[in-house]
């Protein structure tokens, strides 16, 4: 360490903690450890799993949920929720499959429609909770409950129409290779460029103005973020990734009534276990990617057991509880670290900030 | 230990049990995480003593508090309460036991009364139910007894002003017949004039023989109201002295350790205010009005007042928080409608709020991007480019941190307003608004923003300096704006003193009355030292014409 010299440059980076401390810090790393974790009992109780193939499967299966979770983070780490992405998920299926009927030539228009649909649904998500102040978990239940009922009003409860095998693809096929062999899903190179344009988004004056709003909307409004605009966003996004998300359930699973269903609790489960902090400004977009993850991993594990499927909200509910209380707990491990010599002047000495105590 | 205890034990002795300890601290040791935050801290508060505790942040004041409070548990030595040694194993405990805290941060419910903040958690009861008119009744006692006439029991606590709530705090202390309060800088958020009221309860409860930890940045109100003074440096405890033995410079070496060669920088003579880059021509909105003032490149104006005098509203209202709704603005000589923060920083205005945790920053976000905020909000595209000055801006401000990636939440308050400033500085203002900017940092600090703002003068920045603590404003001002009730009470110039500037606050003299009387006797005080400047407290000032408008 260097010494304190009247002018010292602060470093860029903090000294990095030793892997282990970081698996154990709680936030970001946990959630690696643990997909680990589940993966390695899959793996001991059904050595087939480790076959490219079923991977694959496993991937084509999870892949909606993890760009359902790149939107939940967005709209999550700037103080918000979205309840409505599994109605908009159903939704889109449903109007894909009643508007195309099985037409090729309609596939890209109706793809079209439906990435306008889901942009509309954010939109008016993010205004009324911005503008007309509703709370996003009102507005976002609210919505939910519309394109529910909507829904069925205008099928008249049963989804009709077809989906196009080409459409389908995007949900089922792959690349390179022969179907019903080894394949490359669409579904992973998805998966892949969204995360990786998630990234670099949370990298840039957009990412970080809107981490900043969810850790403190007053000071990132007196800094001059339009705050409204920031967090519409975030639901224009969280709409932009339930349509992808539609398109390739559409794909894997086909047309049915229950489509979505209880997709925005399996969203929110999973960027908790994450690590991200519900209320905002805490937590990144890869570890809400590998919470959703976990969150299937787990499921396949159930399976393999053996156990009921209607354990998984069960399990569900048992995250948000505890990856919540993990998060409230103080963070020990946190702790600044004392790479700083006591400094003589302007002392800032070790100590760190507990919360006062609450009312006596 | 290498302290120079200098105990008195006959200093103030009036009253029977005067001298009986009433806490005492022995070889108190604290650690957090293997960091040595309190060594071998030794601490005696007798009846009916104020004791100030003072130190620079981090100096260790607010742990030992939260030992004495029962918060922390100590590492190592005894706290003895009458005589007997105590571990508290609760906040709660504490305050049964007699050990009662004022913290910095209201714990007040705003939408309840009075009487059920004191009462909150131990409401006078009658057949299960909470005995409403016992509990408003021993509240009207209670303030009756501590002769705080202003305050009513039904009263809402929202609807208090702030150092009403202060008090209110303290009567909460006091009413579990606490014969210990510390109280942890109970005059952070109050005007000048506002303190008083809070002396006034001080003395009085010293009067009763209730032993007091004084914690507090402002060396005034240690000389004015402490009788024994504790400096901790660095987790030490560094001396012990009654008040009368030591200096304000005395004091500040001691705290620092280091000689500062005057409190506040000098002016550099060479500066001369250049354009007018500020222009406010009658504005007004709900909150003030009829406000004209310029400033001009190279220049300080302190903005001086009350708290509630309109002060942060003229802020607010340049900044587009809360705009103004009639008059008008010029930036650069520019007509400029600020409709909102961000309009305001396109305009080339910052402003350094005067609550930074609440309003400053991210507490939650690293230094780096808490400084580049401004610039990702409003700039998006040149950020990057831009944000690559604020590692020099951060160094030259001489921020301590382990690197740009830490959390402003764990920095000192010191650092956490430099982080504040570092923000707004590499947005490259013409104007910069700082409200309160030395509000709870330590000497150190304040001298680095003291040295920030002539800094910005000499590179032709226009600084309006919004400031409740009088020496500051006096020191550093070019010209000093006093406002009173929303409006413009007038215009001082560079070096007029502070019971000018307070006489103009207050309107003491000019058509005063409803002010408090404490105050107006603290004023009529000076007025009588012979050589004064004037007779009256308010002098030859032509601005006084302003008067006393309707539409409020």
């Amino acid at each position: 360490m260097t010494t304190v010299a009247t002018r010292r440059e602060l470093p860029v980076r903090a000294p990095r903690p030793s892997l282990l401390e970081r698996l154990t810090a709680g936030g970001s790393w946990t959630v690696f450890a643990l997909l680990l974790l589940v993966f390695v009992l899959i793996f001991v109780m059904n050595p087939s799993f480790a076959e490219p193939s079923s991977l694959m499967a496993f991937v084509k299966k999870a892949a909606p949920l993890v760009i359902l979770a790149i939107g939940q983070y967005f709209v999550i780490v700037s103080g918000e929720f979205d309840l409505s992405v599994g109605s908009l998920v159903g939704a889109q299926v449903v109007i894909a499959a009643k508007v195309m009927d099985g037409q090729d030539e309609l596939t890209w228009p109706v793809t079209a429609l439906m990435i306008g649909f889901g942009l509309l649904v954010g939109l008016v998500n993010g205004l009324v909770t911005t503008l007309l102040k509703v709370p996003s978990f009102i507005t976002t239940l609210g919505m939910m409950l519309v394109l529910y009922g909507a829904i069925r009003l205008w099928t008249g409860g049963a989804p009709t129409g077809a989906l196009t095998e080409q459409f389908r693809q995007w949900g089922r096929g792959g690349i390179f290779g022969e179907p019903g062999q080894f394949q490359v899903p669409y579904a992973l190179i998805v998966v892949v460029v969204l995360g990786v344009l998630a990234v670099l988004l949370m990298r840039r004056p957009f990412g970080r103005t809107l981490m900043a709003t969810g850790d403190n909307d007053v000071a990132a409004s007196y800094s001059g973020s339009p705050v409204w605009w920031v967090r519409t966003r975030a639901f224009l996004l969280s709409g932009f990734m339930a349509t992808i998300a539609g398109i390739l359930i559409g794909g894997y699973a086909g047309v049915t009534a229950q489509v979505g269903e209880g997709l925005e609790f399996m969203a929110i489960t999973a960027v908790v276990l994450g690590g991200v902090v519900l209320g905002g400004g805490r937590g990144t977009v890869v570890a809400a990617m590998a919470g959703a993850l976990t969150l299937e991993a787990l499921f396949t594990l159930f399976n393999q057991l053996g156990l009921p499927s209607t354990i998984r909200p069960v399990v569900q509910g048992v995250i948000i509880i505890a990856a919540v209380a993990y998060a409230a707990m103080p963070r020990k491990a946190r702790r600044r670290r004392p790479a700083v010599p006591p400094p003589s002047a302007a002392g800032d000495a070790a100590e760190p900030k507990e919360p006062a105590p609450t009312h006596a | 230990m290498t302290a120079t205890t200098t105990r008195e034990p006959d200093a103030p002795a009036p009253g029977g049990d005067r001298d009986e300890i009433i806490l005492r601290l022995r070889g108190i040791g604290k650690e957090f995480f293997g960091n040595s935050v309190l060594r071998d801290i030794d601490l005696d508060v007798r009846a009916g003593e104020v004791h100030a505790l003072v130190g620079e942040n981090g100096a260790g004041k607010s742990t030992l508090m939260k030992i004495i409070a029962g918060v922390h548990r100590p590492d190592a030595g005894s706290v003895e309460l009458d005589g007997s040694a105590v571990t508290f194993a609760s906040p709660l405990a504490a305050q049964h036991a007699g050990v009662s805290t004022v913290f910095q941060e209201f714990n007040l419910l705003p939408e309840r009364s009075v009487a059920e903040n004191v009462y909150l958690g131990r409401e006078p009861r009658r057949a299960g139910l909470v005995d409403r008119g016992r509990m408003h009744a021993d509240t009207n006692r209670l303030l009756a007894d501590l002769g705080l006439t202003g305050l009513e029991s039904h009263q809402r606590v929202g609807s208090l002003s702030v150092a009403q709530q202060q008090i209110v705090e303290i009567v909460k202390a006091v009413s579990y017949d606490a014969r210990f309060i510390s109280m942890d800088e109970p005059t952070a958020a109050l005007a000048d004039q506002e303190v008083e009221l809070l002396y006034e309860l001080v003395r009085r409860l010293s009067g009763r023989g209730v032993a007091i930890l004084y914690v507090s940045h402002r060396l005034k109100e240690i000389f004015d109201l402490c009788d024994t003074i504790t400096v901790l440096k660095d987790g030490n405890h560094v001396l012990t002295t009654p008040t009368a033995e030591i200096d304000p410079d005395g004091l500040v070496r001691t705290m620092v350790g280091r000689e500062f060669a005057g409190y506040f920088p000098d002016r550099d003579p060479s500066i001369v205010p250049g354009d007018v880059r500020l222009a406010l021509d009658g504005v007004g909105n709900t909150q003030v009005d009829d406000v004209s003032f310029e400033v001009r490149a190279g220049e300080i104006v302190a903005l001086a007042g009350l708290q509630g005098s309109g002060r942060t509203e003229i802020a607010h209202g340049i900044f587009g928080v809360a705009g103004f709704s009639r008059g008008r603005v010029l930036v650069g000589g520019r007509a400029v409608d600020v409709r909102s923060p961000r309009q305001a920083v396109r305009a080339g205005l910052a402003l350094v709020t005067e609550d930074r945790k609440a309003e400053g920053l991210a507490l939650g976000q690293s230094i780096l991007a808490n400084a580049r905020l401004v610039l990702d909000a409003v700039i998006p595209r040149s950020a990057d480019r831009r944000a690559r000055r604020i590692p020099g801006i951060l160094s030259s401000l001489e921020l301590v941190a382990a690197s740009q990636e830490t959390e402003v939440q764990y920095l000192s308050g010191g650092n956490q307003q430099k982080v504040v400033l570092a923000k707004w500085l590499v947005t490259e203002p013409q104007v910069i608004v700082l409200d309160e900017p030395t509000r709870g940092i330590d000497v150190g600090a304040k001298r680095a923003v003291y040295d920030l703002m002539r800094e910005l003068t000499a590179n032709g920045v226009a600084v309006l300096f919004i400031s409740s603590e009088l020496p500051e404003v006096v020191a550093m001002a070019d010209r000093i704006l006093v406002m009173r009730d929303g409006l413009l009470a007038g215009q001082l110039p560079a070096g007029s003193d502070e019971e000018t500037v307070m006489a103009l606050a207050t309107g003491a003299g000019v058509d005063s009355g409803e002010h408090l009387a404490v105050d107006l006797g603290a004023v009529s005080h000076t007025d009588d030292l012979p050589g004064t400047d004037g007779a009256g407290p308010h002098p030859d000032h032509p601005s006084r014409s302003t008067g006393p408008k309707e539409d409020r």
